[in-house]
């Protein structure tokens, strides 16, 4: 794969600029050339969400996205959830739960999470369902992934989203 | 939710688990983000596209060419440096990583290209040109039988079955289908190979779970002695339900490769892959029948059992078929068995370790016909049930197959489940619906009474050969596990578990085990859960499946960690001047009996041990590290008569479903599903509910949506994840829990597995709710709204017997 | 599972955009949300030599009121119509479809001029905008035309759309007095392609159904009007006992119409029998919500 494109992008507020081709995917770039390994890869056609992260504040499937497509842009992934050593309220909501097992579809669950409740901070289980139905997590059942969106929405805790 | 549970000992407690933070943070690390050796060059297969082929050559010409490709490489240039992948049974189809002259499946590895990214490596697999010249494929197990494609073919006779059905008041017999699907872990398989040709030896970063037998059936594979392939298991792993267990075969590929081209290599499969070739379960047709007598008393059953393993017999295989023999009556006590079983081979992939590994298919079998044998006799399903469950005095008892139950009040368990979900109540409901009006919404109950064995004994395996093939190998049994606990000079603990987890949370819990123990908190603990094969302590039934982790790997734990605490008191006792059998450790202290001031800290005991060996007691050997490898016990090899304990522990789990099907658009909705368990002892019981949310749902996947298909010509339909149809979020029920413990006394910790019994019980509870709505036998699984729809379609009752 | 080698061009302007549509035609696809383009590529069922992704073409993405009538941006994102109060207000039926397509996450990203442009049969915003009678507008460095809905759809996965046009503006006819719509889709799980879906836009005056399009998707290569169906509906009230009759005619007059086919999930009587029921529904779905309103106006 030729690299002749530099793709600058700011990542959970830090600049880089790294080589990539046309046809790298935007999940591959940050998880090979940015090392920010924990937006993570299960399907490569959009269904299991694990690769969500956030492009301008949205979040978006970066296994559908090309490096290219994210040249200029800022996103958040993961790794910029919690401040220094606090987790983010979602993620001490996801370990109070138990909302994780092998923690692979965590990343991506989180990520959506928090954009779903900046647009409805209130939502009902019914809702954060549908929400989660785009997601596979093959380990818990989902129930507790619901209760942990649940316990964190309405609290006020959470639209501090992407910058 | 933390703190030492109500009994003030940390096992039963419900802390946080240590692995959540930097799972939670995205520091966790898999296969993936691994570079554990410089220059990896990755590699991508070429994969048969027809299920049955003949591979009349392979141009590599052109892919060798292509840019930034360092090799291509075809099954025959494998197999002349490494050896086929032995069977559980001889004569079996052979077996090489790479396919060789013939392609028995679609998705086979017929060419396997080395360059230098991913991306470049699927650019030349394009190019590689192989001239195939399709044969005919079997796709479907009965066929298979009928055309005498059968590796096995054994049967069984316990007790009296011919008496037995001579003698019954009335027969039921039907047949129940279980296709295939697969438990589908969100992370994919992933292996690193780094041949090294100095030392002839291999070491291997895979998300493989075990070493376990397979760790030896590679090696063999490779050519190498076994000492020689180091197996390594990243940290974290994205979830396996067994199906990681076929990462073996990847791990002979990748080695092979490694090896010929000289540059370590890494194969990260893809979800395509993932679907076509890495496994599923077996595809099942259970013809089963079942002899009552007018009271509902169950006395006998016969099993005529085709099992489909694919094109190979891939090891464990044909363990799915065996794994469940000693538990064939369930939880009924039923003396009279008839089995026959038949492996075959398909045109379809390699079946293999999939959560729930044999349950799902007896139990569909077993629990429908009981739900039939009780229509047939005009009685009430939960009253033929509690009839025949193996009543609590009769434990330890031992089933007709060899199954040795441990403990368990199942009828206890019944009732509180009938009275959870108001049986009578729904009774009644269900019988108003059907006098009123408006039939388009069925209201169905349904039953699953299951035992779910765990810590499986290895030895059950060969009951697919004859006692007389037996007696010409080894005798095989076993459960063993192995941990390695230590302390180290400042008194802080490390533990190191030969268990593999893949999320289930082993270091929290063994970090409460061995705090235990030590009179410690779990934060002072450490433990590590990667599997080493060149550090680790393990057996060859190391690893994680058959739900053994509770039984037998925390009790390793619990036993390294009982030899560390006897060492320190026999410190402590020089110490204190008192005998080592009054010394207690509680709060990091080791401290005389009845005498909380008299005392010292594990933290100066440690630090003589490690810095003054010449102050222990005289005899007492240095060095605080302890490795302890425990083994349930009564798991023998299979006897003469054919009888096998085939798992250490049976726990019990009763679910009733209750359902609402819609006959106009055949729509199966869950109105409440309640599931009873008796697992023994609670290690943690979040992480237990946790457990069985998952299994729950990988019950109901299977039951309602799940099946992986292929066409007549053995096509894969169902190769993507648009067309697989993993039950999500808004698919999973509800699952309301309830427990009674009652503990195992054959497992150091009274605990018993718990990590698939929902995955056994919900199809066939599910399966008996909706044929009791519908007044009616079918259809098979999964009940898609389209499926129970066509049923009804095509009914006016498509009742079997 | 990786894309195959292309050249990746992202035009800032349209008249970039459309130029380099026309030096490349055939060879270019245009990128947009990507959500069904971009799996296409990763499994290299998709070839293109050229991606012009026109994500930041200026100017897509707006929304305009004019005359009756809802002008969005083909770069418009999915999410919008459930999001924005204007939207939902003026596009009641395109935000009723809009929480089944796809997911919360994908439709934050798919775009509408990329799913009407994909004139995948399964598609919710397709069916909707027949339905609605709207139509597109497309241009190209040959001109600009508007295509009619009717006309977009031409079968499976492909628009009346020519290699070098792109497709720009959605012109959906906006809700007016009097109109009432109902919107249903039978899915194996919640955001999978529906097995069947139906829309319905009606109109109500003096106590009968004075206009009606019905709508179905999933259920032919391309989403259909069932006219002779809403034909039977029109003069009548669908309150009481003849009302029902009449709604169930023209559910079967639709399942007749349908042209299922059979594939893995679902066979060509079980999609039928959907198209009834779902066509049932949405009629008094629609009959229902035009019920508290009065006047004319476009659908
Ligand atoms: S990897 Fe992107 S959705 Fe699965
Ligand atoms: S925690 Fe394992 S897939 Fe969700």
């Amino acid at each position: 794969m030729s690299d002749h494109r530099e793709i600058a992008v700011t990542v959970n507020g830090r600049r880089y600029r790294e080589a990539a081709s046309d046809r790298m995917l935007l999940s591959d770039f940050l998880r090979q050339r940015l090392g920010l390994t924990g937006t993570h890869v299960g399907c490569e056609h959009g269904v299991c969400g694990s690769c969500t992260v956030h492009l301008e504040g949205a979040a978006v499937r970066s296994c559908l996205l090309l490096a290219a497509q994210a040249d200029g842009t800022e996103l958040r992934t993961v790794e910029g959830l919690a401040s220094g050593d606090r987790l983010h309220p979602l993620q001490e909501a996801f370990r109070e739960h138990f909302a994780l097992q092998c923690g692979f579809c965590t990343p991506g669950i989180l990520m959506a999470a928090l954009d779903f409740l900046a647009h409805n901070p209130t939502p009902t289980r019914r809702e954060i369902a549908e929400m989660l139905s785009g997601h596979l997590c093959r380990c818990t059942g989902y129930a507790p992934i619901i209760d942990a969106i649940a316990a964190v929405a309405g609290t006020g805790t959470t639209p501090e989203v992407t910058s | 939710m933390s703190g030492a549970s109500a009994s003030g000992g940390w096992i039963g407690a419900t802390p946080h688990r240590v692995e959540d933070e930097t799972l939670l943070r995205g520091r966790g690390r898999f296969i993936d983000d691994l570079s554990p050796v410089p220059g990896a060059m990755h590699l991508a297969l070429v994969r048969s596209p027809f299920a049955h082929a003949r591979i009349r050559g392979i141009d590599t010409s052109a892919a060798a060419a292509s840019p930034g490709t360092l090799a291509v490489l075809t099954g025959a240039d494998l197999a002349a440096t490494g050896r086929p992948l032995g069977a559980v049974i001889r004569g079996a189809t052979e077996h090489h990583a790479v396919a060789v002259d013939v392609a028995r499946y679609a998705g086979e590895p017929v060419a396997v290209v080395v360059a230098r990214d991913r991306y470049l490596a699927e650019d030349a697999a394009e190019l590689v040109d192989v001239d195939y010249e399709p044969l005919e494929a079997l796709v479907d197990p009965l066929a298979a039988a009928e055309a005498g494609r059968v590796v096995s073919d054994r049967s069984f006779r316990y007790g009296d079955p011919e008496a037995a059905f001579a003698a019954a008041h009335a027969l039921v017999r039907g047949r129940f289908p279980f296709g295939r699907w697969i438990a589908a872990p969100v992370e994919c398989f992933g292996v690193i190979a780094d041949w090294d040709h100095a030392a002839d030896s291999l070491t291997v970063w895979a998300n493989f779970q075990g070493p376990f037998t397979l760790h030896t059936v590679a090696a063999g594979a490779l050519g190498l002695p076994a000492a020689r392939l180091r197996l390594v298991t990243p940290p974290d792993s994205g979830g396996s339900f067994g199906v990681k267990a076929g990462v073996f075969g990847y791990i002979v590929l990748a080695g092979l490769t490694s090896k010929i081209c000289g540059v370590p290599v890494r194969w990260i499969e893809d979800r395509v892959e993932h679907l076509a070739a890495s496994g599923s379960a077996t595809h099942r047709v259970t013809d089963v029948e079942a002899a009552f007598a007018a009271d509902g008393e169950l006395l006998a059953l016969r099993y005529d059992v085709i099992e489909d393993v694919g094109a190979y017999l891939r090891a464990p295989e044909p363990a799915t078929l065996y794994r469940m023999h000693g538990s064939l009556t369930g939880a009924y006590a039923v003396h009279n068995v008839a089995v026959r079983n038949r492996v075959v081979h398909t045109n379809r992939c390699p079946t293999g370790l999939n959560r729930g590994f044999g349950g799902p298919q007896l139990y569909l079998a077993l629990e429908r016909i009981m739900e039939r044998g009780a229509a047939r006799l005009g009685l009430d399903p939960v009253e033929v049930a509690r009839r025949n469950l193996v009543p609590p005095e009769a434990f330890p008892y031992r089933t007709p197959t060899g199954g040795l139950y441990d403990s368990g009040d199942y009828a206890a368990c019944l009732d509180d489940a009938i009275e959870a979900v108001d049986y009578e109540g729904l009774r009644r409901r269900q019988a108003e619906r059907r006098a009123g009006g408006d039939d388009r919404l069925r209201l169905g109950i349904g039953l699953a009474c299951v035992v779910e064995p765990s810590i499986s004994n290895m030895g059950y395996i060969s009951l697919a050969e004859t006692a007389e093939e037996r007696a010409r190998g080894w005798p095989k049994s076993g459960n063993a596990e192995g941990a390695t606990l230590a302390m180290n000079p400042l008194g802080g603990v490390t533990v190191r578990l030969s268990t593999v987890p893949q999320g289930q949370g082993h270091r929290t819990v063994a970090a409460q085990v061995a705090a235990d123990v030590l009179g410690l908190s779990p934060a002072d603990v450490e433990v590590q859960s990667e599997m080493d094969t060149h550090v680790n302590a393990w057996t060859v039934s190391s690893g994680n499946y058959s739900s053994r982790f509770a039984g037998i790997g925390a009790a390793a734990v619990a036993e390294a960690a009982a030899q560390l605490a006897r060492k320190l008191r026999r410190i402590a006792g020089d110490v204190l001047e008192c005998a080592p059998a009054d010394v207690e450790l509680v709060d990091g202290q080791a401290r005389v009996v009845g005498q909380p001031d008299r005392g010292v800290s594990l933290r100066r005991l440690a630090g003589a041990a490690h810095w003054n060996p010449e102050s222990l007691p005289a005899g007492l050997e240095p060095g605080l590290a302890v490795t302890a490898f425990v083994s349930a016990p009564n798991l023998d090899p299979p006897n003469d008569a054919d009888e096998v304990a085939s798992s250490a522990a049976h726990g019990f789990v009763v679910d009733v479903a209750v359902v609402e099907v819609d006959i106009a658009t055949g729509e199966v909705r869950i109105l409440d599903y309640v599931t009873v368990h008796d697992a023994g002892t609670l290690l943690h019981p979040r992480l237990v509910d946790g457990q069985i949310l998952g299994s729950f749902a990988h019950g109901l996947g299977p039951a309602l949506l799940e099946q992986t298909v292929h066409d007549d010509d053995g096509n894969l339909l169902t190769g993507s994840f648009m067309d697989y149809l993993c039950a999500t979020s808004t698919e999973v029920a509800d699952l309301r829990i309830l427990h009674r413990c009652t503990p195992s006394p054959f497992t150091p910790l009274g605990a018993k597995g718990l990590g698939e019994g929902n995955t056994m019980s919900a199809p066939a509870a599910l399966a008996n709710a909706v044929c009791d709505a519908l007044g009616l036998d079918g259809p098979d699984l999964p009940l898609t709204a389209p499926r129970v729809w066509e049923a009804l379609a095509g009914a006016g009752g498509r009742e079997g017997s | 599972m990786k894309p195959p080698p292309f050249r990746y061009v992202r035009p800032d302007s349209l008249e970039e955009a459309l130029a380099l549509l026309a030096t490349h035609g055939d060879e270019a696809k245009v990128l947009a949300g990507g959500c069904s383009l971009v799996p296409m590529l990763n499994m290299r069922l998709a070839r293109p030599e050229v991606l012009v992704d026109v994500n930041r073409v200026g100017g897509l993405a707006e929304v305009r009121a004019d005359n009756g009538d809802v002008t969005t941006g083909a770069m418009l994102r999915q999410s919008a119509f459930e999001r924005s109060p204007q939207l939902r207000g003026a596009l009641p039926l395109t935000a009723a479809c809009a929480p089944y397509i796809g997911h919360f996450v994908t439709r934050n990203r798919g775009t509408v001029g990329g799913s009407l442009a994909h004139a995948d049969a399964r598609g919710e915003l397709p069916l909707v905008l027949l339905t609605l009678g709207g139509s597109v507008l497309a241009e190209s460095r040959r001109g600009r035309r508007s295509i009619a809905a009717e006309d977009l759809f031409l079968y499976h996965f492909t628009s009346a759309l020519e290699p070098d046009e792109l497709l720009t503006d959605v012109r959906w006819p906006a809700a007016a007095p009097g109109w009432g719509y109902g919107f249903a889709e039978m899915a194996q799980r919640h955001g999978d392609y529906a097995l069947a879906m139906a829309a319905c836009a009606l109109r109500r005056r003096d106590g009968v159904v004075a206009e009606v399009r019905l709508g179905l998707g999933a259920v032919a290569d391309r989403p259909l009007l069932a006219g002779e169906a809403a034909g039977v509906l029109v003069g009548q009230s669908l309150d009481g006992a003849a009302g029902d009759e009449a709604v169930r005619e023209a559910a079967s007059l639709a399942a007749a119409a349908a042209q299922p086919f059979e594939d893995l999930h679902a066979s060509v009587a079980y999609r039928r029998q959907l198209v009834s029921l779902l066509s049932e529904q949405v009629i008094r779905q629609g009959w229902l919500d035009a019920d508290d309103r009065a006047g004319e106006g476009g659908p």
